[in-house]
Parts: structure tokens; C-alpha cells; sequence
């Protein structure tokens, strides 16, 4: 047996026989712009360049202040780091946070899912860099920030008004970067 | 094949990622009392990223985060708000990424145009195909 | 010495499939001489070379020979053999060697059995393969040698990851591997056929085989993945339009697209450049599935598990091959005629319909996962998920499963409409009824009801072909279509069932309580620490009753593992009339109480049901095809030995 003879050829138009090759031209296209593009893993927060949502927070260790929306709005810029004494990297970014609050830096900070004991304990262990902080038991501040994980930074101006969201550890490369949008924010 | 990638995630992930002590929010692991207000929760809930997994719903996660937006949820339903004001205002600090559902917007329309052009195309296939072939 | 032999082997079995490559592309262009002779003896000595390779790793591996690189970052002495040996494909080198192993023997397989296509598409064919190979020798020699020594060697391996010792996970990449390298002999046949342009009948008789065999595989992986994930997630669900769910299931949809469109060219020699685009299609998809995992480009978590660079060695492949074969369609297709003419109503005409709808369904499931790097590039992240592929897939699902019903009972070439009269009025009233039945139960779900109404018809039609056969005599071949496409009706209701049934109860509650889901009663009796060999548990201890019938035992546990530490829940299942109660054990609760998660899923387990189902369809239509093709062989060879006789 062998092949039948071919049927009275219909052929279809060139154009559509093109028309995979081209599609997968664009699929690759794609694909290559996603592998060599660096990366962002990271969910952004959209709030930056809006204002602060209104909370009013518990204080998460006696001897400082809770936290609210109010006290962002005193004309001047202030660095908002949202942390928690169970996250590893958080302590990580201490030594940073200390010597930008040495540098005249309003720091507040909010725990999230901590308990006071533990906040205090990792105060004691990686220092105390903050003016206020807050507790956020059920993360009801942080998604309302748009932040979704820990640690995270934000930069709000005098008028509370979301200037800049640095997200994860806070590295010593980092320093200028955030005192620029400090300095920005002013 | 997504458990695994899951597994590996958790893997790699637990030395950095210690879990809180805290207990899970209210309304974490507990429903509605009213199953017509749970049904609008569950639904609304299925269609929400959780942002720390990165690959499951918040429904269906056991990440304390996901835990706190599922208590989020269920409290503004059980307040009576409307899931898909919900569903904005999560977009609004978030982006569309942790909505499963796309919005239709100047970024978004390919994909709701895609199944259209299928569709016509589809059509015009069978048409083609068929017709030929009837006249043969 | 072994690690140093598998090495040897690989390069051998590297060189011949150049040689086979070689000579097989000479011959086809017409000044190979004696060359010709050459290519099947090498694709049958290709693949027993590259079976040693892989031979060699499996000793190695069950050896756990600490001074491999391989064993020792992927191996522990103290696992137990069949992991052992499972750990030698648990990882991506030897993902890969087994990849070309199978690929190897199949060209093998082809090339020592295969006499029905023309000699020089049979070449042609042989050579593609080769090249297919030559890539995936090359990334293994070049980048992922799975024999590189250590020195000096480890004293204990690494991974004792206690989850990937798993009995399903340690089945389930080769299972997909087998349908992905299935489908890349069909691949080869169909770059063979459009160099030679000769496309027809008989080189659809000799692809058939390799794509119902890989979709088999295919089935079987994607339908044991999805029951996986849904009892190892602990929250129920089985299917969520993941990427990497996707890209299991579009190698599926094109195999299930092509399964169909290579039985039209088979037996009636028609759809012959769509059948082709088909099979190129197919494995375009397997390989760009595995790149899509691999890669890790689609979602983050995944990033863990790969490395880009090797995703990129995948897409430089992916580039070549499937860039190649589509602009050889592209220049030779339109000298492929398009084969027999039929009528709108006929068996042809309805198969159209299914393949037309098939691709339709790949190509929303495709662009739908690429979307988000789509708008990526545009510094924008989107999340695509299961309420937009539910109903997008939905709107062409719908007409496929309508002219399913009919299909099967339609005529080659041309038929009468007015004939299916009867078979279409059950059909109609099946599905009445289970609209009737959806209703009666209360169940809610625009798309639930549309499948259950589905799947009541497609039930009922499903069966119809075996009217008025005798059962005994009824082809094999006629058996699996039935099967597989009961299956679908099957699978089809239980994903309504799941969808519009399902009971979900959240509760905390002290020892002695008891809850009820649904027609369960369940009582918490306990909750007592367990320990396994490398974890400890929470084990509660539960019982549940069915409308108060005798109590079963429920053992849902919380466990936590301690090298690497981590927190896992086994839920624990109860199967009952095809239902499942689904148990979870949760975190203490103040107050002596227990977090339990439960639900009632009646009629779950008709999703894998309906799967494996469809699975032995296509073994009941291979075995067919297979044993037709043996009966014809042998006859064929005696009648050769006849003229030899009467020769003498």
C-alpha cells in the first residue's frame, strides 16, 4: 500500500500556514522579555502617594506610645517600619534602623501578630529604635497599608501622606536611598 | 505538581519565615452564623490571593496572613458590606494581583477580547470546513 | 567505576544519535548511499546505550554511592530503596536522563518494529527523533552531567526532605515524562511527514499508537496529581488553574485534540495538514509546560525549585525544535492536500467540531497563564484564576460535550440527521432529568448545573454505540471509546457534584463534642500525641457516623516534622457511596478546644473515577490498535515466508 494520490490540492492560504510560527515568534518573545527582565517577586503596596488609612493602635510595649493616623500628620517626614520579634530578618535591619534614628529619623513601628512580652524581649536584644508602636494582632493596619509581609518600611511625609514603601530588610546599602526619600518627603 | 513546588517553597522558606504565637484572628477559622452570608464570604474568598503563598487562595491557606484576611472578609460581610467593595478596596492597596478575578481594564481587555477572537474564529473554521466539505 | 561507565554510555549513546541524525538526513536527501542502512541500527543501539546510562545511575543511586555529586546532594543512606532508587528521577539531571532514556527506546521501538511508512518518511522520521535527542544529550553533557564525581566524597547525603518521600511523588514526574515523550514520537513522525510530504493513512496508523499511549500517561498523571493535591493541601480543593495545573493539562488538551484528528486520517484520509499541526502542537506543549515549571518564570514559589539558567537551555531548545518544524509546516504544508472531502453531518464533521473546540479551549488556558507576564512587562502584576478559565473554558466546552452526544453515533463521511432522532430524544431526556434532580437537591452553581446537565446526557449518549452490537463481539476498539467517554460524563458530574454539594464546617470544639456536616455525625473523642520515624503528631481521635449508621474511625493528624522543621496536616478521608468526608485537625483553640475543618464532598471521588476511566478507555483502544497491528505483522511475515518457500 502506498500513499494515495494526492486530491486535487487546496491550498490553503500561505497566511495561515505563517500564522503558528508567528504566534509562537511572540510566545517567545514573551518568555525571553520575562526571563532577562529582573524580576520583582514582591506584592507593592498601591498606596504610596495616598494618605495614611485611619488606625488608631494599642501600644505594643509599656513604655512607648501606641500608634495612630494622627500622629503622622505633624509636618514632618517619619519613617513607619512595620516588624514582628518572630521575623528573623527583622532583626537583621536593627543596627540600621538605630543609627538612622542617631541621625534625628522619627522611626514608629508596628508589631504585627506579637505579644508584648516577646516585642519587649526582642526591644531589649536588638535595641530600641522607636518613637510609638502599635499592635496589629490580626494584620488589620497592615493590609489596610497594603504592606503583606514583614519587615517593611514606609516613608510618610508631615502631612501623612504615604511617600515611599521600601519592602524586606532595610541593608546598610540601603541608607541613602531611604534618607533621600526622607529628604524628599520634608 | 503544585504541591511540590509548595513543599519546596516551605522548605526553603522556613528558616527565614518563623511562625508568630499568636492565636489565629477571630473569624479566621470560624464561619458566619448566617449560611447566606458565609456563601457570599467563601465565594469572594476563593477569588483572593493570598499574598505570602503567592499560588493559593486565601481560602484555602494556612498562612496566618491569609487567616487574617479571611477574618477581614467574613466581618465586613457579616457588617454587610458588599464582597465586590471588598474586593476594591484590597485592589486599591494591593493591585489587581490579589484578585483571581481580572478586572476589565486598558491592561486587562486582551484577555477578555482572546476568548471573542476565538470564538469568531472557531465559527469561521467549522463554516469553512464544513461548508466545503457539504458541496463536495 | 559505574558513575565513570553511565558517562561512557551517555557519550555513546550522544555520538550514535549524531551518526543517526546524520546519516538519516543524508538519505532523505537522496545521497546517503549505503548510509541508509545505518539509521535504524543506531536508533535501536542508541537507545539500549542510553537504557545503561540509566541503568548506571539507578545502581548508584540505590547504592547511595556517597562519592556521586547527584546521590549525595539528592540521596540519604538511610531512606528506604524504592525512595532511593525514586530520588535517581527526583531531580533535574536525572529527570533529564530519563527523559532521553525513554526517548531513546522508543526511536528504538520504532525503528525495529515500524514497516508500514514509506522508507524514506521512516528516515525521516528516525532523524528527527535523533535531533530531538542530540538537544537533550547535550544539555545533559553540557550542563548536567548526572555522573560528575565529588572528592572528596560526602559522608552522609543531603536530602532527607521527609515530603518528597512521598510514593506519589515518586510516580508522578515519570508518568508525565512518558506522556510528554510519547508525544515527542508523534512529534518526530509528524516532522517526518512534512519533509517527505507524505501524509496519509498510513502514517497516521503508525503515530497512533505513540499519542494514545502518551495520552494514557497523560490522563493518568493529571488525574492522580489533582487527588493528590487535594488530600496532601488539606483544604479540599482539587483543580485551582494553577500554572503549573495548566501546564500539565494543555499537553492534554492538544494529545486529546490530536487522539481524535490521527483516527480521521487513519480511516478516512482526511484533516491531514491539521493532523500534522496537531502533533507539533502537542509536543510544543509539553515542552513549553516543562519550561513554564522549570523555568520558574510564572510564579515565585516555584523559584525555589529551579534555575533559570536551565529554564533558558529549555527554551533554547523549545526555539530549535518547535521553531524549526513550524517553519518546515510553513513551507511544505501548503503541498500537503487536505485529504477526503465529508458532509457536514458525519462522523468526520463532528470530530471537527471536538478538535476545533479542543484547540479553542488550549488556546485560552495558554494565553490566560502567559497573561501575567504579559502585563508584567508593563510593570503591572494580574492574577489569573479559576473565575475567569471557569467560564472562559466553559463557552466552549458547552457545544463540544453537546456534539459529543451525537458523535459517536454518526456515520463515516456522510449521514442522515433524521437518524439520530431517537438517540438524541434520550439524550434530551436524560438531561432533563438531571436538571430535575440538580433541582430537587438544592444545588446552586450556574456552571455546576450546566456540567451535571452535562454529564446526565453525556451518560446516557455515551453508551448508545453499543446498541444493537453484540457486547462479545464488539470491537475493542468501540469498548474504549464508550469507556473514555463515560469517563467524561463521570468526571464531568463529580466536578458539578463537588461544586454544588459540597458541606464545609469550621468549628472548635472540646473533647466529647461532636459536630454534624451534612448527613455525618462527628464526634471528637481525643486528641493524642503520635510519633512517626521522623516526625511527631497530633493525632485526634474521631469518630463519624453516616445518618447514624455504624461509626467509623477518623484519624486526621497535625504533624510536625523536625529535620528540616515543618508543620504538615494529613487529613484524614471516609469514603462513602462515592462521597468523601474530609476531616482536618487544627490548631489548639482556647478554652480546651480543637480546631476542626470538615466537609461533606458527595460524589468527589467520580472526578478520578471518571479520569481513570477515561485512561482505560484509551488502554482498551491501544490494546486494539496494538493487537491488530500484530495479527496484520504476522501475517504479513508468513506470507513473505510462503514466497520464500515456493521461491525455493
Amino acid at each position: 500500500m502506498s500513499v494515495p494520490p494526492p486530491l486535487e490540492p487546496r491550498r490553503a492560504s500561505p497566511w495561515a500556514l505563517w500564522l503558528p510560527l508567528i504566534l509562537f515568534a511572540g510566545f517567545l518573545a514573551l518568555v525571553i522579555h520575562g526571563l532577562t527582565r529582573p524580576g520583582s517577586t514582591e506584592v507593592e503596596s498601591a498606596m504610596v502617594g495616598k494618605p495614611l488609612p485611619a488606625f488608631a493602635l494599642e501600644p505594643a510595649v509599656f513604655d512607648r506610645p501606641g500608634l495612630a493616623t494622627a500622629d503622622f500628620k505633624v509636618g514632618k517626614p517619619r519613617l513607619l517600619n512595620i516588624f514582628a520579634s518572630w521575623c528573623v530578618p527583622c532583626a537583621i535591619e536593627a543596627p540600621q534602623l538605630e543609627s538612622l534614628r542617631r541621625e534625628g529619623v522619627a522611626i514608629d513601628g508596628i508589631a504585627i501578630r506579637d505579644r508584648r512580652e516577646d516585642v519587649a524581649a526582642f526591644l531589649a536584644r536588638n535595641g530600641n529604635p522607636f518613637a510609638r508602636i502599635g499592635k496589629d494582632d490580626v494584620s488589620a493596619v497592615q493590609l489596610a497599608l497594603g504592606s503583606s509581609g514583614v519587615p517593611e518600611s514606609f516613608v510618610i511625609d508631615g502631612k501623612g501622606v504615604i511617600r515611599y514603601q521600601h519592602i524586606g530588610v532595610i541593608r546598610a546599602e540601603d541608607l541613602p536611598l531611604i534618607r533621600e526619600k526622607l529628604e524628599e518627603a520634608q | 505538581m503544585r504541591l511540590l513546588a509548595c513543599l519546596l517553597a516551605l522548605w526553603f522558606a522556613a528558616p527565614a519565615a518563623a511562625q508568630d504565637s499568636m492565636p489565629p484572628a477571630p473569624w479566621a477559622y470560624r464561619q458566619l452564623d448566617d449560611p447566606a452570608q458565609e456563601a457570599r464570604a467563601q465565594a469572594l474568598m476563593e477569588t483572593l490571593r493570598c499574598l505570602k503563598c503567592q499560588s493559593q487562595s486565601i481560602a484555602d491557606s494556612d498562612a496566618p496572613m491569609a487567616g487574617d484576611m479571611r477574618s477581614q472578609v467574613r466581618q465586613r460581610i457579616a457588617a454587610g458590606e458588599d464582597p465586590e467593595a471588598i474586593r476594591s478596596w484590597l485592589i486599591e492597596r494591593y493591585g489587581d494581583y490579589v484578585s483571581y478575578t481580572p478586572r476589565l481594564t486598558s491592561l486587562t481587555w486582551p484577555l477578555f477580547a482572546m476568548p471573542l477572537v476565538l470564538l469568531a474564529l472557531v465559527m469561521l473554521l467549522l463554516r469553512r470546513r464544513l461548508r466545503k466539505g457539504d458541496s463536495a | 567505576m559505574i558513575a565513570e561507565l553511565g558517562l561512557a554510555a551517555l557519550w555513546l549513546a550522544a555520538s550514535l544519535a549524531a551518526l543517526q541524525l546524520l546519516a538519516g538526513a543524508l538519505a532523505v536527501a537522496g545521497k546517503g548511499g549505503d548510509m541508509a542502512g545505518l539509521v535504524r541500527p543506531a536508533a535501536v543501539v542508541q537507545g539500549l546505550l542510553a537504557l545503561m546510562s540509566f541503568a548506571a545511575l539507578i545502581l548508584l543511586f540505590a547504592r547511595t554511592d556517597l562519592s556521586v555529586l547527584l546521590v549525595a546532594t539528592n540521596s540519604h543512606s538511610a531512606k528506604p530503596l524504592v525512595f532511593k532508587i525514586a530520588g535517581a528521577w527526583g531531580n533535574h539531571e536525572g529527570s533529564m536522563l530519563l527523559w532521553v532514556t525513554v526517548m531513546g527506546l522508543a526511536g528504538g521501538f520504532v525503528a525495529l518494529i515500524d514497516r508500514r511508512l514509506p522508507e524514506r518518511t521512516m528516515l525521516a522520521t528516525l532523524a528527527a527523533q535523533a535531533f530531538v535527542s542530540l538537544g537533550f544529550y547535550g544539555f545533559l553533557l553540557m550542563s548536567s552531567n548526572p555522573f560528575a564525581r565529588l572528592d572528596p566524597a560526602a559522608a552522609e547525603g543531603a536530602g532527607l526532605n521527609p515530603l518528597l518521600q512521598d510514593i506519589g511523588l515518586a510516580f508522578h514526574p515519570p508518568t508525565l515524562y512518558l506522556g510528554y515523550v510519547g508525544l515527542s514520537v508523534a512529534f518526530s513522525f509528524a516532522v517526518g511527514a512534512l519533509i517527505t510530504r507524505e501524509v496519509g493513512p498510513l502514517f497516521a496508523r503508525a503515530m497512533r499508537p505513540w499519542v494514545l499511549g502518551a495520552w494514557i500517561f497523560l490522563t493518568l498523571g493529571i488525574t492522580a496529581g489533582s487527588y493528590w493535591a487535594y488530600y496532601e493541601l488539606g483544604w479540599g480543593g482539587w483543580w485551582f488553574w494553577d500554572p503549573v495545573e495548566n501546564a500539565s493539562l494543555m499537553p492534554w488538551l492538544a494529545a486529546t485534540a490530536l487522539l481524535h484528528s490521527v483516527s480521521v486520517l487513519a480511516s478516512r484520509d482526511a484533516l491531514r495538514t491539521w493532523t500534522v499541526m496537531l502533533g507539533v502542537v502537542a509536543f510544543s506543549m509539553s515542552m513549553i509546560g516543562t519550561f513554564l515549571v522549570r523555568s520558574g518564570i510564572l510564579t515565585s514559589v516555584h523559584a525555589f525549585a529551579v534555575d533559570p539558567e536551565r529554564g533558558a537551555f529549555i527554551l533554547v531548545l523549545l526555539a530549535i525544535y518547535i521553531g524549526g518544524a513550524l517553519v518546515l509546516f510553513g513551507l511544505n504544508a501548503a503541498s500537503i492536500s487536505e485529504g477526503k472531502r465529508f458532509s457536514v453531518v458525519s462522523r468526520e464533521g463532528a470530530l471537527v467540531v471536538n478538535n476545533v473546540m479542543l484547540s479553542a479551549i488550549l488556546g485560552v488556558v495558554l494565553f490566560g497563564t502567559l497573561y501575567p507576564l504579559v502585563t508584567e512587562a508593563f510593570d503591572t502584576r494580574v492574577s489569573v484564576g479559576p473565575p475567569y478559565f471557569n467560564p472562559v473554558s466553559a463557552v466552549f466546552f458547552v457545544p463540544m460535550a453537546l456534539v459529543l452526544m451525537a458523535g459517536p453515533l454518526l456515520r463515516w463521511r456522510q449521514d442522515n440527521a433524521g437518524r439520530l432522532g431517537r438517540p438524541l430524544i434520550i439524550a434530551a431526556l436524560a438531561m432533563m432529568a438531571a436538571l430535575l434532580a440538580f433541582v430537587l437537591l438544592g444545588g446552586g452553581g450556574t456552571l455546576a448545573l450546566i456540567g451535571f446537565v452535562l454529564a446526565g446526557g453525556l451518560a446516557a449518549a455515551s453508551v448508545m454505540p453499543l446498541k444493537g452490537r453484540n457486547l462479545r463481539r464488539t470491537p475493542l476498539a468501540v469498548w474504549g471509546m464508550v469507556v473514555a467517554h463515560f469517563g467524561v460524563a463521570v468526571a464531568l458530574a463529580g466536578m458539578a457534584c463537588e461544586s454544588a454539594f459540597s458541606v464545609e464546617k469550621l468549628v472548635a470544639v472540646r473533647i466529647g463534642e461532636s459536630v454534624v456536616v451534612g448527613p455525618w455525625r462527628v464526634v471528637l473523642r481525643g486528641v493524642e500525641p503520635v510519633a512517626g520515624p521522623n516526625w511527631t503528631a497530633l493525632e485526634a481521635d474521631m469518630t463519624a457516623s453516616y445518618q447514624d449508621s455504624a461509626t467509623v474511625a477518623v484519624r486526621p493528624q497535625a504533624r510536625s516534622f523536625w529535620s528540616p522543621p515543618q508543620q504538615t496536616s494529613e487529613a484524614a478521608l471516609v469514603t462513602h457511596r462515592f462521597g468523601q468526608l474530609y476531616a482536618v485537625l487544627g490548631e489548639a483553640a482556647e478554652g480546651g478546644r480543637w480546631q476542626l475543618r470538615l466537609w461533606w464532598k458527595p460524589f468527589v471521588t467520580l472526578i478520578w473515577l471518571g479520569g481513570l476511566l477515561i485512561a482505560l478507555g484509551g488502554l482498551l483502544a491501544l490494546t486494539s490498535r496494538v493487537a491488530f497491528d500484530m495479527r496484520r505483522g504476522f501475517a504479513r511475515r508468513r506470507i513473505v515466508m510462503r514466497r520464500e518457500d515456493t521461491g525455493r
